[in-house]
């Protein structure tokens, strides 16, 4: 036998699709349509309200109910979810997080009422909270009751749940934020080790390998695929490493280094977005190619991932890469084909040494949790650097800032622009649907369940997923779980990272030349201008409002930014306060058309009507009439890359605003 | 004919018609020199002069390390003091970049609020091209607004001058330091930090070493013979403690000292350095030398606001 070939081919990694919106049963729908089409597990994609504890109804909630995800709101609408499917074999995954115990406990209610046990199921639970101050937005309480949270989950499915990964330690969404591959494997190893300790506070030690093995890792690969590979073999010796030394676990099969990925959509364009299939097969070859370090779960963007939410055929078309790819290539026929490469071993060493250097800096700050200010503000600034790149050329994004030209696509021309569109009817319904829930229900029996809730988060020594679970059984909503809970633990707003971010700019003439406008438009003025840059609604996505925030500081302006999750009130409350000269909103969830008008009404009440507002972010262009419409000055999208471009505009817009005379 | 906008905002204020008080700060941040009477009048519309007495609000300066937790504590002490009914501004100072001399003003991130309780009001500045942890116009900002709300709150940049600046225009002083920081102890000793009227210890829930700062902090302040000095332990992560010893603390204080013998003596002692700066060398000669203007200045009505003792100066060097 030789030893180029394996005896037989490997099995393939399962294969899944990111997907929900609108309502449980469409959901359902879609799931069930995956499936047939050969999707091998369940990828839950629950909308922001649903993710940050809010029911349908709820102020914070307008605009995004079935947005971006599916709501799931009691056990009733986990039951229509997973209706047809068997949950003693289906493989779940279930992108959860602040409120991870509680879709947990609805999950595991909806498997009982058919019929499964909690030893039977199997799946995920994102549950990652570090990520979620650094990265991805989706947080509800304080990082230390948050901790514990994850600790009771941990503890509570290893002999419970046990064939359940209670958290998936995700490097993918700081790589979405802008993290280099030592960032990403440093944080990601930082954020572990804190979990892990503060399961080793609540479980006995004999059971420290068996949690140590149930964790797994959810990470990004761009498109520099063979670095990318490189990386993710030294995610498994880092781990395998942390587990012999520092857990001490003996068994080799439980160190084994564990993940599923989702591939790089930051670098994905809105521009000529049929690119984007090329740039999705090569990101998937940096975690299948080898096998020493291949995925165990795969879920692909779309090609138009930049232009809005992908429709029923677009995830298809991912599904048939990672279809084609194990089935008709001869990937899965061979042993590791990087074994013994120099570049290969060469690049490995380098984000080991790298890797290992960061991961002492994180462990000086005090731990993951501590060091979460610091990492913010690291990965703000490298996401600074990276835009840069692409301003200057540096790093070359084809369609952006170069190979320009272009045939007219053929792939946006139906009347949405290539995307799916939720109807906004879905959060009236929900609305309704709730409250005929609550009528239905025994009131008191909820109450009762929601107040042994509420004791045992104030007694840190008891685990939260039993009264969790009864409270499911017991029909509570996912905002009175979550209300319950923010009333014992307090909330929380993560920092910005912006006021670090460092932003020299030596030889940059555009931006010199900026400067000297905005210190001239100031001047006429009498203040320095000043912006405030707003995230109105539950989005998450910060990226675009943080660069644009500190290159406006770079380019001179006074830079007011409060972070993500604002009410309009609240924008226009501050706009008014901080006396700003312009606002500019970011919304990529697609809650634009209704939270930008809000905003715009909001700031006419506060009496603040005359402040020019810019939008940018996810903006289809068929939506741009009707902003244009409600006031909005001017509307920014991913294909606007030059941000001092931008801010160019922005500072005439003020000048012409304030009568300040045009610059010879 | 309508009154000027400087002396209708100014008597807005001073009415207590806190919605003045956006464009009040807006025209005091102006540097135009068209805006430059209306700022004056605005001024001298919220003076101890025109009221008939000092302004009623108390100005509360906080200061310590970038980090210590300032903009967090304000964060629950506005929304103690807003539960007692206290209006409050708060006006927080954050640098300026020297490079593009821009600003990313990020303390009021972490400082919750209501946006429809119009008895709060929170402004960012930036410090401009000043040194220090203010900016130019923070003092009229706050001298102003102390005629409009019960209690100013002040939070200082925080490195290097800004502990003496902070206390020539805050009626008190609150120093804070996160604990087995050490800074504190050593600028205290050494004398770079003035002794805080009120030294307030962040972070109390990390335990143990939280008390141990406040004991070592309370000892040093007793070596040094400052008595009065009162030291607090407070945590602003939930569930916060010890913020309602902290307002005491700060009343308590503020109850304490002559506040018009001590409002006035800083005005006239910033008078006589705007004085300086504006007139230079020429005009302290004038003035008969800088010991002469130091007694000059002591002449002074106390009641009027410092652009108008600038002026009295100047007409007094030009007479
Ligand atoms: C990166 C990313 C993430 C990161 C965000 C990290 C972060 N902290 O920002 C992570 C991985 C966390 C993430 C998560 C999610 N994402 Co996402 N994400 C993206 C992605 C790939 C890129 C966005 C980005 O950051 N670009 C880089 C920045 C610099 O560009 P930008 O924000 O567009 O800004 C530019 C312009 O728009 C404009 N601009 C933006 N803001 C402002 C503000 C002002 C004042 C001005 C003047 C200009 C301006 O200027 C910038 C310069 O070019 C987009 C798809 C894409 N390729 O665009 C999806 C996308 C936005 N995400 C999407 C979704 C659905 C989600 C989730 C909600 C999924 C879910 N159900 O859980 C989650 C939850 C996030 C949350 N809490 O809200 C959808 C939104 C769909 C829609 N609008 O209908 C998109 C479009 C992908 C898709 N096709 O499905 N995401
Ligand atoms: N554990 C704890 N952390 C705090 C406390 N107060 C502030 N912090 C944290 O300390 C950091 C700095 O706080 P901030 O208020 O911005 O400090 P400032 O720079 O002095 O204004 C933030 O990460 C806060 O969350 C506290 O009482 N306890
Ligand atoms: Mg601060």
């Amino acid at each position: 036998m030789s030893d180029h070939r394996l005896p037989k081919p490997d099995r393939p990694w399962m294969m899944r699709t990111y997907a929900g919106h609108s309502t449980a049963a469409k959901s359902n729908e879609l799931y069930r349509g995956n499936l047939a089409k050969g999707q091998t597990g369940l990828s839950i994609a629950f909308d922001l309200p649903t993710q940050t504890g809010y029911d349908a109804g709820d102020e914070l909630a307008r605009g995004e109910v079935g947005k971006v995800g599916v709501p799931v709101a009691h056990r009733g609408d986990m039951k229509v979810l997973l209706d047809g499917i068997p949950l003693d074999q289906m493989n779940t995954s279930m992108t959860i997080n602040a409120t991870a115990a509680w879709l947990l406990g609805l999950y595991i209610v909806a498997a009982e009422e058919q019929g499964a046990t909690e030893d039977q199921l199997q799946g995920t639970t994102q549950n990652d909270i570090i990520k979620e101050f650094l990265a991805r937005g989706t947080y509800a309480f304080p990082p230390a009751p948050s901790m514990r949270l994850i600790a009771d989950m941990v503890a509570y499915t290893v002999t419970n749940v046990p064939k359940w990964n209670p958290i998936n330690i995700c490097s993918y969404h700081l790589q979405e934020a802008g993290a280099t591959p030592i960032q990403e494997i440093a944080y990601a190893m930082s954020n572990a080790i804190a979990v892990l300790d503060a399961v080793r506070d609540r479980v006995d030690e004999s059971l420290m390998p068996q949690v140590f093995s149930r964790i797994s890792f959810f990470v990004n690969a761009g498109v520099r695929f063979i670095e990318e590979h490189a990386k993710l073999r030294a995610m498994s010796i880092l781990w395998d490493e942390l587990g012999r030394e520092r857990y001490g676990v003996t068994d080799d099969k439980l160190r084994r280094f564990r993940y599923g990925v989702q591939v790089n959509s930051l670098g994905l364009t809105e521009a000529q977005p049929e690119n984007n299939v090329q740039r999705i097969v090569l990101e998937t070859l940096a975690v299948t190619l080898g096998r020493d370090a291949r995925a165990r779960a795969i879920q692909l963007p779309a090609w138009n991932e930049a232009l809005g939410l992908p429709r029923p055929w677009d995830q298809q078309w991912s599904l048939r890469i990672q279809q084609v790819m194990a089935f008709e290539t001869d990937i899965l026929d061979y042993p590791d084909i990087f074994e013994g490469s120099k570049v290969m071993d060469g690049l490995v060493a380098e984000m080991l040494e790298g890797s290992r250097a960061e991961m002492a800096v994180v462990a000086e700050h005090g731990g993951a949790v501590e060091a979460v200010p610091y990492m913010k503000a690291e990965l703000v600034e490298s996401h600074r650097a990276r835009i840069r790149k692409i301003e200057t050329g540096e790093m070359k994004v084809v369609g952006i800032n170069d190979y320009r030209e272009t045939e007219h696509s053929p792939l946006t021309d139906d009347s949405e622009g290539g995307i799916l569109v939720v109807d906004s009817a879905v959060e009236a319904q929900q609305t309704e649907a709730l409250v005929k829930w609550r009528s239905e229900r025994d009131q008191a029996a909820v109450d009762a369940a929601l107040a042994e809730v509420a004791r045992v988060a104030e007694t840190p020594d008891e685990n939260i997923m039993p009264s969790t679970i009864a409270a499911a059984r017991a029909g509570a909503t996912t905002g009175e779980w979550s209300a319950t809970l923010r009333n014992a633990f307090g909330e929380y707003r993560a920092p910005t990272g912006v006021g670090e971010a460092a932003g020299s700019f030596a030889g940059d003439e555009e931006l010199e030349g900026l400067r000297d406008e905005v210190d001239r438009v100031s001047e006429a003025i009498g203040r320095r201008i000043r912006i405030l840059v707003g995230k109105p609604g539950l989005d998450g996505h910060s990226n675009g409002a943080e660069q644009i925030a500190v290159r406006a500081r770079d380019a001179g302006m006074d830079v007011v930014y409060e972070g993500i999750r604002l009410t309009p009130s609240q924008i226009a409350a501050s706009a008014v306060q901080e006396g700003v000269h312009v606002i500019g909103l970011s919304i990529l969830s697609g809650s634009h058309r209704e939270l930008i008008p809000s905003v715009i009404g909001a700031l006419k009440e506060a009496g603040a009507g005359d402040v020019p507002v810019v939008v940018g972010g996810i903006i289809p262009d068929q939506d741009v009439p009707e902003l244009t419409a409600a006031g909005v000055a001017a509307v920014y999208t991913p294909k606007d890359y030059n941000l001092t471009e931008i801010i160019s505009e922005i500072v005439a817009l003020v000048a012409e605003r304030n009568g300040v005379a045009q610059s010879a | 004919m309508t009154e000027p906008r400087g002396s209708a905002l100014g008597h807005r204020l001073a009415e207590r018609d806190l919605t003045a008080a956006p464009d009040a700060l807006n025209l005091l941040e102006s540097s135009a020199s068209a805006d430059s009477a209306d700022r004056q009048d605005l001024l001298k519309a919220t003076s101890p002069a025109v009221l008939g007495h000092e302004p009623a609000g108390h100005v509360v300066g906080i200061t310590g390390p970038p980090g210590a937790g300032k903009s967090t504590l304000i964060s629950v002490l506005v929304r103690e003091l807003r539960a007692a009914d206290r209006s409050v501004a708060v006006i927080a100072v954050d640098p300026s970049s020297k490079r593009s001399g821009g600003s990313l003003l990020g303390d009021r991130a972490r400082i919750d609020f209501d946006p429809a309780d119009k008895n709060l009001l929170i402004r960012s500045m930036a410090t401009g091209d000043r040194l220090g942890g203010l900016a130019r116009p923070t003092r009229d900002a706050a001298a102003a607004l102390s005629a409009a709300y019960d209690v100013v709150i002040v939070e200082t940049v925080g490195v290097g001058q800004s502990e003496t600046e902070i206390a020539d225009i805050a009626d008190t002083v609150c120093v804070v330091v996160q604990p087995a920081s050490g800074d504190a102890l050593q600028f205290i000793k050494s004398g770079i930090m003035e002794i805080p009227d009120v030294l307030v210890v962040t972070k109390a829930d990390l335990g143990q070493i939280a008390q141990r700062a406040r004991r070592d902090l309370h000892a040093a302040l007793r070596s040094l013979g400052a008595t009065k000095t009162s030291v607090v332990a407070v945590s602003s992560v939930p569930p916060a403690s010890g913020i309602s010893d902290l307002i005491d603390a700060v009343d308590a204080h503020g109850e304490s000292v002559d506040l018009v013998t001590e409002r006035a003596a800083r005005r006239r002692a910033q008078a006589l350095t705007e004085f300086a700066e504006e007139h230079g060398r020429k005009g302290m000669t004038a003035l008969g030398g800088r010991r002469a203007a130091v007694k000059e200045v002591k002449t002074l009505d106390p009641t009027l606001d410092v652009p108008q003792m600038v002026a009295e100066l100047l007409r007094r060097a030009e007479s």
